[in-house]
């Protein structure tokens, strides 16, 4: 059964078409990635299914409804988790957002609230930094905060936007490390261009550009010696063409 | 000094200074954290418009002022809502327009002069007891809305694009934060007038900014730091006969830069 359900969908921006005629199914424990140019459509078709844009063409369900149906059971990590890194907040208050929408008391926090963010950190690793500033962490521990932000829902999806943008290689493959340990259990969505990583995790990869191109991506397609010492962008480029040649060979 | 004390209007201008310390210590937190002190100084001075109004029709200087800043800060709103590129255009716009305007009415007003520069750097030794009301009022809506609404406000601010997505109505909240800092801007022009309202909102707050890791304490600490600056700028004040906004302003000022100084000694000792 898919719980993210997509058919037939497109979708455009005034006149200009960016999503034309997407099908896609996601099934519970996947790792999908998306992968796909600037301007592809990526990040439209996340927040087509984070129902922040509306549906005109085609459809889209998650858990077998309509998407703002199910937001509750979505998790999601925004790209850019390097704003308002001034702000004074506390990483238990970040993390506690996570709770927005869900009943609450009429002021302050719940214990009960409180505990779930605190487990949230702990899942991550974070716990031993939860009064401290959110300024004070580096870039991937703050993404691992946002992680647990999206954690605390108890959310049945995770959706990440690049979560590894802006870190180190290090910091990335704890990032990549965590997800699959989440992975056991939720079902994870990451658009990335990580390609070196996506290999080595992901179960699924689709191709966004303007149309999808859907690849079951087996790590024998690849050798991962090639893939893995490649850490810019030229990367990409060889991996399409790899991409093209298993196409043209199955006929996907 | 003590003898003070005993006029009226010595205690009125402490009431009202601690009253408008706490609130734009509050109000002057979510400004500078949602980095929106352009936009309380446009409101600020399209806020002289109203007073030119009020005095031209003889209204209450508070009630003219307050309707037209809570009016330029929905415009205002829905400009930065809609039309974020130009948004810095419109508002500087606005702080001109409102200013003519106010100048021009009260040029009209027959006999009116004598009060011009109260507005424009505060008369905190002319509170009356129902200017009292108007600013315990305000702050009491403000103390109520930041008790209920705290997590939404912190969401909004801190992200905005997580608080919409998990069905927090973002526009009402950033809407409603800047009508705060209009009443605001209204209340704390009468103790330090609309050139210097900036200043108020954002020294005090700067300083509590460093000290805190947490949004509410940093509102608690710009509020009684605020109170302590008007207070020693009263006194100040009222020693040598200077302006009153000018003096609390000039103590925060000097605060400020102690602060900074010893911030950098400190950090070079360790």
């Amino acid at each position: 059964m898919c719980i993210i359900d997509i058919k037939n969908l497109s979708f455009s921006y005034k006149k200009q078409k960016v999503l034309d005629n997407i099908n896609l199914c996601v099934k519970e424990r996947d790792f999908l990635a998306i992968i796909g140019p600037n301007g592809g459509g990526k990040s439209t078709l996340l927040k087509l299914i984070l129902g922040i844009n509306s549906v005109k063409e085609g459809s889209i369900k998650t858990f077998g409804e309509k998407p703002h149906k199910n937001l509750q059971k979505i998790g999601y990590v925004p790209q850019n988790t390097n704003v308002n890194t001034d702000f004074p907040i506390k990483i238990i208050e970040v993390v506690l957002m996570g709770h927005i929408g869900t009943k609450r008391p009429l002021f302050g926090y719940a214990q009960e609230e409180k505990r779930c963010a605190l487990g949230a950190l702990a899942q991550v690793g974070m716990e031993k930094f939860a009064n401290e500033k959110i300024g004070s962490l580096s870039g991937g521990q703050r993404q691992r905060v946002m992680i647990a932000r999206a954690l605390c829902a108890h959310p049945k999806v995770l959706i990440l936007d690049e979560p590894t943008a802006s870190i180190d290689v290090d910091g990335q493959k704890q990032i990549y490390e965590l997800l699959k340990e989440l992975n056991s259990y939720i079902t994870i969505i990451v658009v990335s261009h990580d390609l070196s990583f996506i290999m080595q995790y992901a179960t699924t990869v689709v191709h966004i550009n303007k149309t999808l191109s859907f690849h079951g991506l087996s790590k024998d397609n690849f050798s991962e010696n090639n893939i893995n010492q490649c850490t810019n962008k030229f990367c990409e480029v060889n991996l399409f063409q790899k991409l093209k040649t298993i196409k043209g060979d199955s006929n996907v | 000094m003590f003898e003070a004390l005993s006029y009226d209007f010595v205690q009125n201008a402490l009431i009202a200074g601690i009253l408008v310390s706490l609130a734009s210590g509050i109000i002057g937190s979510l400004i500078v954290v949602n980095r929106m002190v352009f936009l309380a100084g446009g409101i600020a001075h399209t806020a002289y418009g109203g007073i030119g109004i009020a005095v031209f029709f003889g209204l209450p200087m508070f009630l003219g002022a307050s309707i037209f800043a809570v009016l330029s800060a929905l415009i205002i709103a829905s400009i930065t809502l809609k039309d974020k590129d130009r948004m810095d255009t419109f508002i500087g716009l606005m702080w001109a327009v409102g200013m003519a305007l106010g100048v021009v009415l009260i040029d009209l007003t027959p006999g009116y002069q004598a009060d011009f520069m109260s507005y424009l750097f505060g008369s905190i030794l002319a509170v009356s007891s129902s200017d009292l009301w108007f600013m315990g009022g305000l702050l009491v809506i403000i103390l109520f809305i930041m008790t209920f609404w705290y997590r939404d406000i912190l969401a909004v601010s801190y992200d905005s694009e997580y608080a919409n997505l998990r069905g927090i109505n973002v526009r009402f909240f950033y809407t409603l934060i800047l009508v705060l800092s209009a009443l605001t801007v209204v209340v704390a022009i009468k103790v330090v007038g609309l050139i210097l309202v900036i200043a108020l909102l954002t020294i005090p707050v700067y300083i509590a900014e460093k000290l805190s890791n947490t949004l509410y304490v940093m509102m608690i600490l710009s509020g009684i730091f605020s109170s302590i600056f008007t207070i020693i700028g009263l006194w100040f004040s009222y020693q040598y006969e200077i302006a009153s906004g000018a003096s609390i302003i000039l103590v925060s000022a000097v605060t400020l830069f102690l602060f900074l100084g010893l911030g950098r000694i400190f950090r070079r000792i360790r």
